[in-house]
């Protein structure tokens, strides 16, 4: 990919699902590519549930850490009804990634309202680069589910073209060193999809 | 090595590399990894105190001891800090004074959007800002300088965008500590009795006039002349959003935001077409470059609410956007954040909607509890005024038993204490209630004198709130366990019914503190057979349980003898739970059971 363009990913779920450490993880592998790089989400009340979203943007340089609405060029959503939210930051080139899993927010587990159907068919009708996996099932296949964020991690490289050994090197240094092997499979496993 | 740091996290380092010596802050989002991280550093001290006005003082104090002390805060906190803030704008500081204020703008974590500037202009305090980390690192040196070129205290502003966002920054060895100016005693600048301070005024005034002339030519004012179309004067993390919608313009980017470079504002002026300032929340800018006489467009474009971003800025210019509109998108249910499954505040709260009398809220992570499907707390206004305003409302009403005051552990200390020693002064019949969770919880498990841990990890005295509320002469005092209903609920009846102020103390650990020390329970499960579908369990709004319609599960997987008589079943997510138990006390079919017991 050229270096002239500024790429624009956004990281999206609910609090709690290791979002921030994954686009965390994703912002550095950019900087030892060589890229300026600039991220921004909002802390505080993350851990409580709400909604949660990260943007990163790297390039030649960067200004602004927030992207325009329409310009982002990856959806990382790791909550399939998180995805619709952040739909008007998109346009039809734009990739998705989705985690086919739901986290009920407070009015669905009371039953005053339905989770909404037909994502996935909604999303695949105005998308055309569109990837779904199970991420949850398939780090703990790996042996952990909180590895989740990694599985999708490794859904997201096979789009963003940098050197496997830049992704390698810094998965490895951001986990205790007792997981960094079951992570590096959590990483590939989400690779292959 | 180039590296990625937030916003915070630069500040942090900066004020290590100036050899800041001395921290002083009490937490609030965005400001709190400020001094968090700085404490980590070798060979500084940081604390927590219990509030911002404390935090100012205590680093005016250092700083008139010599050292370099900056004292941090998130933009409400300023507004506690505001006493001592416009006379040590008088008194000057000796050694170096920061004051960094974190603004909010779309109040993320906040309950008001005011804009910091109008204190730099109000208080005569120079004010630099930042637009993103590694000037964030450069700015806050650069404040210290001033602030020892001056003898005056300087702001450093921040918004939540350069706090939390994440750029590269090139980190730079500390100084050699820098010699310590030894403190005199000097009546006449630091005794602000009236014929002294009479004549500080003029200092300050002599003092901004030599700081409007440096403005002139301090090396963070930037011009960046791209063409004589269209010009945009702006500041901070806007001049981003700005520079990325509108390459093609020129820009005159301020570092220092009060005061203003009225000379180099007019030659930029004069240099473009058409003029605009771009800026978030108020026209700070705006107002003083109109009164320069500069023609000059702004808010009549740019809204004065909610934070910008590039789209924000182009939208607001060319009238269009960009935003991916597709026209079917359904309608999604709201994800507002929720107290966490086992969270202490549950239990109480549960009670105090159930009791039918007015809560006077405060703010901590207790202040959620006024949504669906709890409602059990009835106003937010500023920490500290639940104790205050329960007062307030109980003389009026004149009973003592329509209203209850609920404040968390960290808010009582911050500024509840002398409004609970009112109540007893002015012989109030209100119930006070402190939800005691041992820790400052919304803003990330901060330690505070009540938890008995300074912000450097030393063991301390802890402050203990029975004999605290006594000396103060609240008589009724009593301990309570929030995560059982019954007695919250005798006990705060008791207390509505008796005489004079009372004050409870719930007190249980916070859901994230436990888990840290891993002393949860045994997770909960709904056993389906005993479920009747009463949605009892569902009125404390824990996210891990959830109701689920039959016609949502899959078939077989219940009974069809139960499809008759109830038309879904509660589950609770076990991954989720930890064993709190406030929703088994509610289940009157007892089908609430430990997962171990059904193993
Ligand atoms: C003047 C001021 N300073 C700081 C804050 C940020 N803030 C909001 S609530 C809170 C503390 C909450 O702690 P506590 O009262 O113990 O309640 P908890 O969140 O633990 O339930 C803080 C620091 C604020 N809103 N206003």
């Amino acid at each position: 990919m050229s270096n002239e363009k500024v790429h624009t990913i956004l990281f999206v779920g609910v609090g709690g699902q290791g979002i921030i450490l994954a686009s965390d993880i994703f912002s550095e592998v950019m900087l030892r590519a060589g890229f300026d790089v600039k991220k921004s989400e909002v802390h505080g009340m993350a851990q409580r549930g709400g909604c949660v979203s990260s943007h990163v943007r790297y390039g030649e340089k960067v200004y602004s850490p927030l992207a325009n609405k329409g310009d982002v060029d990856i959806l990382v959503s790791f909550e399939r009804m998180e995805t619709l939210r952040y739909i008007d930051y998109l346009n039809a080139e734009s990739a998705v990634v989705i985690n086919d899993e739901e986290v009920f927010p407070p009015s669905v587990n009371l039953g005053d309202e339905p989770y909404p159907e037909d994502i996935i068919t909604f999303v695949q009708r105005h998308f055309h680069r569109v990837k779904i996996l199970k991420a949850t099932d398939m780090a703990r296949n790996a042996g952990d589910a909180r590895m989740a964020n990694t599985v999708m991690l490794g859904a997201l490289s096979a789009f963003s073209g940098v050197n496997d050994s830049y992704w390698k090197d810094v998965l490895r240094e951001a986990l205790p060193e007792r997981l960094a092997s079951n992570n590096i499979e959590a990483f590939e496993s989400g690779r292959r999809i | 090595m180039n590296q990625l740091m937030s916003g915070n996290e630069a500040i942090a380092r900066g004020a290590y590399e100036w050899g800041v010596s001395f921290a002083a802050a009490y937490p609030g989002t965005p400001s709190t990894e400020i001094t968090q991280e700085f404490s980590l550093y070798d060979g500084v001290y940081a604390e927590w105190s219990p509030n911002e006005k404390i935090a100012l003082e205590a680093a005016i104090g250092a700083a008139l001891a010599g050292a370099d002390a900056m004292a941090v805060m998130k933009h409400v906190g300023v507004n506690v800090a505001a006493d001592p803030l416009f006379t040590v704008s008088y008194t000057g500081t000796n050694g170096g004074l920061v004051i960094v204020a974190a603004d909010d703008p779309s109040m993320h974590s906040s309950q008001n959007e005011q804009d910091s500037r109008h204190y730099a202009r109000a208080a005569k305090i120079p004010m630099l800002e930042p637009a993103d980390s590694d000037e964030a690192r450069r700015f806050i040196k650069a404040a210290f300088a001033l602030s020892r070129q001056f003898d005056t205290p300087v702001f450093l502003r921040s918004t939540t965008r350069v706090s939390h966002s994440k750029s590269v920054v090139a980190p730079e060895e500390p100084n050699a500590r820098r010699e310590e100016r030894e403190y005199v005693k000097d009546p006449a600048k630091y005794v602000m009795v009236p014929g002294m301070a009479r004549g500080r005024r003029v200092v300050v005034e002599k003092r901004m006039s030599a700081l409007r002339e440096f403005a002139e030519s301090f090396d963070e004012n930037v011009m960046e002349l791209n063409g004589s179309e269209a010009g945009i004067i702006t500041a901070g993390m806007t001049y981003n959003y700005a520079r990325e919608a509108f390459p093609g313009y020129s820009f005159l980017k301020l570092g220092m935001v009060h005061p203003l470079p009225e000379k180099m504002i007019r030659e930029f002026a004069s240099k473009v077409k058409k003029l605009y300032v771009v800026e978030e929340l108020d026209p700070f800018i705006e107002e003083q470059v109109r009164a320069m006489g500069i023609d000059v467009t702004g808010k009549e474009l740019f809204p004065y609410n909610n934070e910008f971003d590039p789209g924000v800025v182009e939208r607001s210019i060319t009238g269009k956007s960009r935003a991916f509109d597709v026209p079917d998108l359904p309608g999604l249910p709201d994800r507002p954040p929720n107290l966490c499954p086992g969270c202490p505040h549950r239990g109480l709260f549960y009670v105090l909607g159930k009791l039918g009398v007015f809560v006077t809220g405060d703010i901590g992570c207790y202040t959620l509890s006024f949504m669906k499907p709890l409602e059990g707390l009835d106003s937010c206004i500023c920490m500290g005024a639940s104790i205050g305003m329960a007062h307030g409302m109980s003389k009026t009403l004149g009973r003592g038993d329509a209203v209850v005051g609920v404040i968390g552990d960290s808010t009582f200390v911050h500024s509840g204490i002398a409004s609970l020693l009112n109540l007893a002064y002015n012989r109030s019949n209100a119930v006070i209630v402190i939800c005691d969770n041992r820790t400052t919880a919304m803003t990330g498990m901060q330690d505070h004198p009540g938890t008995g841990v300074t912000l450097q990890g030393q063991a301390t005295k802890k402050l203990d709130f029975e004999a605290l509320a006594h000396a103060l002469g609240i008589d009724n005092v009593r301990v309570i366990n929030p995560f059982d209903l019954k007695e919250t609920r005798t006990v705060l009846k008791e207390e509505l019914a008796s005489d004079g102020p009372s004050l409870v103390i719930a007190r249980g650990a916070c859901a994230l503190l436990k888990s840290k020390e891993s002393q949860g329970k045994p997770p909960l499960m709904v056993d389906v057979d005993r479920c009747i579908g009463c949605k009892l369990c569902l009125d404390v709004g824990c996210p891990a349980i959830s109701w689920r319609p039959f016609d949502s599960l899959p078939h077989g997987s219940t009974e069809g003898k139960k499809r008759k008589r109830q038309e879904g079943i509660a589950l609770i997510d076990v991954s989720l739970c930890n064993g709190c138990g406030v929703c088994q006390q509610l289940c009157k079919t007892g089908a609430i059971i430990e997962v171990e017991a059904n193993e």
